[in-house]
């Protein structure tokens, strides 16, 4: 009993990842209609970062400062995979509006540029991330179920980000400014939304929360350049099942397929659990092929 | 009196199809223009292009004497024009309130929405939390013209305002267009039902197959000689 729990536990938490690096694939597939293929590698980018600070700390800093390195950790994941997804965006990608499948070759090319940097900078052996002390050992529910704290934390972490979104995209007028582009491009550019600002500050804002994806990721083990390819499917496998453009289908979707990656792994192997996974996913679209959360209204135009 | 937009040898294209090919029009301040025709003759084009959502490859879009021909849109809405398209627009997943604080943002989102909104659309005020998208068509209309005027536009372009909206409310918009035109406001319709604009508009426009055929003021209009012009 205990083993089944610590598994749904821990499906969760792999989830959570799932649904922080699909919620930035969901905003801006939804609001751009691009297919990000190098989304990956904002999670490989944004965990390099926390190494990054991790060394920064061991080095420069007093060995009292290091437990604390992961709280400068997540904003430095957060801010160098945002500004590197600005720059993609300004440089590739606003080339590419209106072209999905020409986004989807174009983007896998920048994800292979983006691996051999990795690869030529750090090198290609993985590396390790510490945690911090305070994040080893677990909360002990009662003796045979201990709940890691990383794994905790990093639910927590989550959440945290969750908030901070829902915030953005509903109670702010940025907010308010990305569903409006998303809803109806041409209606908002004709209030005075300039779009291309809005696309621009979006993608860099779903590559940052990629970012702190991959920082929460070397929390789990240890980081190397094709970290992100490991991630890529599952979290496009997120976004359809939970349904284009809506975050509570991210959210749902990254939550199903987490646990269900880990349970069906753990009651069969490997390779079997991926296969069944994808199965059932597929299954599920035949039946409803928008997904989790579709988006009803009564629009006169349609 | 001041002149708020001379369009001047206007084309637009959709795609390789020419759908405006030279395109005259003058709107002066506070006058109300009507630009009639039948379906498919490129009004609908014209208020786009004017707003710069179709190709436009030459000619001049003089607003306030200042050209507009190259710029996005975005820009020629935080110039002074309202836009009020043909299908409503309207964000169907945000609710009222969102949709008329949108219309807030070609002065970045800065400033409040005036009581006169509600004195003028009322039932607006009473739905203030429901989705847009949950509206019926003629309230729908009612917010979109209402998000439009917000921001107090310099010139308000509308869509066919009346078309498949229920008689009462086509009455109620009526009377909003009056009531602007008392203030003000300087007024582009688009539209096919002659009746409508007749006692509203001062000046007519006639297009036909991307031309204008006729053009006057609505007082000394033949209506007899318009209808045969407008009819199918």
């Amino acid at each position: 009993m205990d083993t089944y729990l610590l598994q749904i536990f821990n499906g969760i938490s792999v989830s959570s990842i799932f649904m922080l690096a699909a919620l930035g694939l969901a905003i801006t597939f939804g609001l751009m209609k691009i297919i990000n293929m190098a989304h990956g590698e904002f999670i490989m980018i944004g965990a390099y970062a926390a190494y990054m600070v991790q060394n920064f700390f061991s080095q420069y800093l007093p060995a009292s400062f290091f437990n604390f390195y992961f709280f400068a950790a997540i904003p430095a994941s957060f801010l160098l995979a945002g500004v590197l997804g600005w720059i993609l965006e300004r440089l590739v990608i606003r080339h590419l509006y209106g072209r999905s499948l020409d986004s989807l070759l174009a983007t896998w090319g920048v994800s292979l540029i983006l691996q051999q940097l990795a690869r030529s900078i750090f090198g290609a052996p993985n590396v390790d991330v510490k945690s911090p002390d305070w994040l080893n050992g677990a909360f002990l529910v009662h003796p045979g179920l201990q709940l890691p704290y990383k794994r905790l934390f990093i639910m927590l972490m989550v959440i945290a980000c969750m908030v901070v979104i829902y915030y953005l995209m509903y109670r702010s007028n940025y907010g308010r400014k990305i569903r409006a582009v998303m809803q109806n491009r041409a209606m908002a550019a004709s209030l005075g939304i300039n779009t291309r600002r809005i696309d621009a500050y979006t993608f860099a804002f779903g590559s940052g929360l990629a970012g702190i994806a991959g920082c929460a990721l070397t929390l789990l083990g240890s980081i190397g350049p094709t970290l992100g390819t490991n991630y890529i499917v599952d979290t496009f496998m997120v976004v359809v099942l939970g349904g284009v453009g809506s975050l509570w289908g991210t959210i749902a979707g990254g939550f199903l397929i987490g646990t269900g990656n880990t349970t069906l792994e753990f009651l069969t192997d490997a390779t079997l659990g991926k296969v069944l996974v994808f199965t059932l996913v597929i299954l599920f679209l035949q039946w409803r092929p928008k997904g989790l959360f579709t988006i009803h209204s009564r629009s006169l135009d349609e | 009196m001041e002149t708020v937009l001379n369009v001047d040898k206007l084309q637009a294209y959709y795609g390789e199809s020419i759908i405006l090919k030279d395109i005259n029009l003058k709107v002066q301040e506070g006058h109300i223009v009507c630009l009639l025709g039948r379906n498919g003759v490129g009004k609908s084009t014209f208020l786009k292009s004017i707003m710069g959502l179709v190709r436009t490859p030459s000619g001049s879009i003089l607003f306030q004497n200042k050209e507009l021909i190259n710029k996005p849109t975005y820009f020629r809405a935080r110039a002074g024009i309202g836009y009020v398209p043909q299908g409503r627009d309207i964000f169907p997943q945000m609710t009222v309130e969102e949709n008329l604080q949108l219309g807030l943002e070609v002065n970045n989102g800065n400033g409040n929405i005036s009581p006169e909104i509600y004195e003028l659309f009322p039932i607006l005020k009473e739905m203030l939390t429901r989705k847009g998208g949950n509206l019926s068509g003629g309230q729908q209309q009612q917010l979109a013209i209402a998000r439009a005027l917000v921001a107090h536009p310099k010139l308000l372009l509308l869509d066919e305002p009346t078309e498949g909206i229920q008689p009462s409310i086509i009455q109620d918009i009526g009377r909003v267009i009056l009531q602007l035109k008392k203030e003000g406001y300087t007024i582009l319709i688009v539209e096919q039902y002659l009746e409508f604009i007749l006692n509203i508009a001062d000046e007519y426009y006639v297009m036909d197959k991307g031309n204008i055929v006729a053009q006057g003021l609505v007082s000394s209009m033949d209506q007899e000689d318009i209808k045969s012009k407008i009819a199918i």
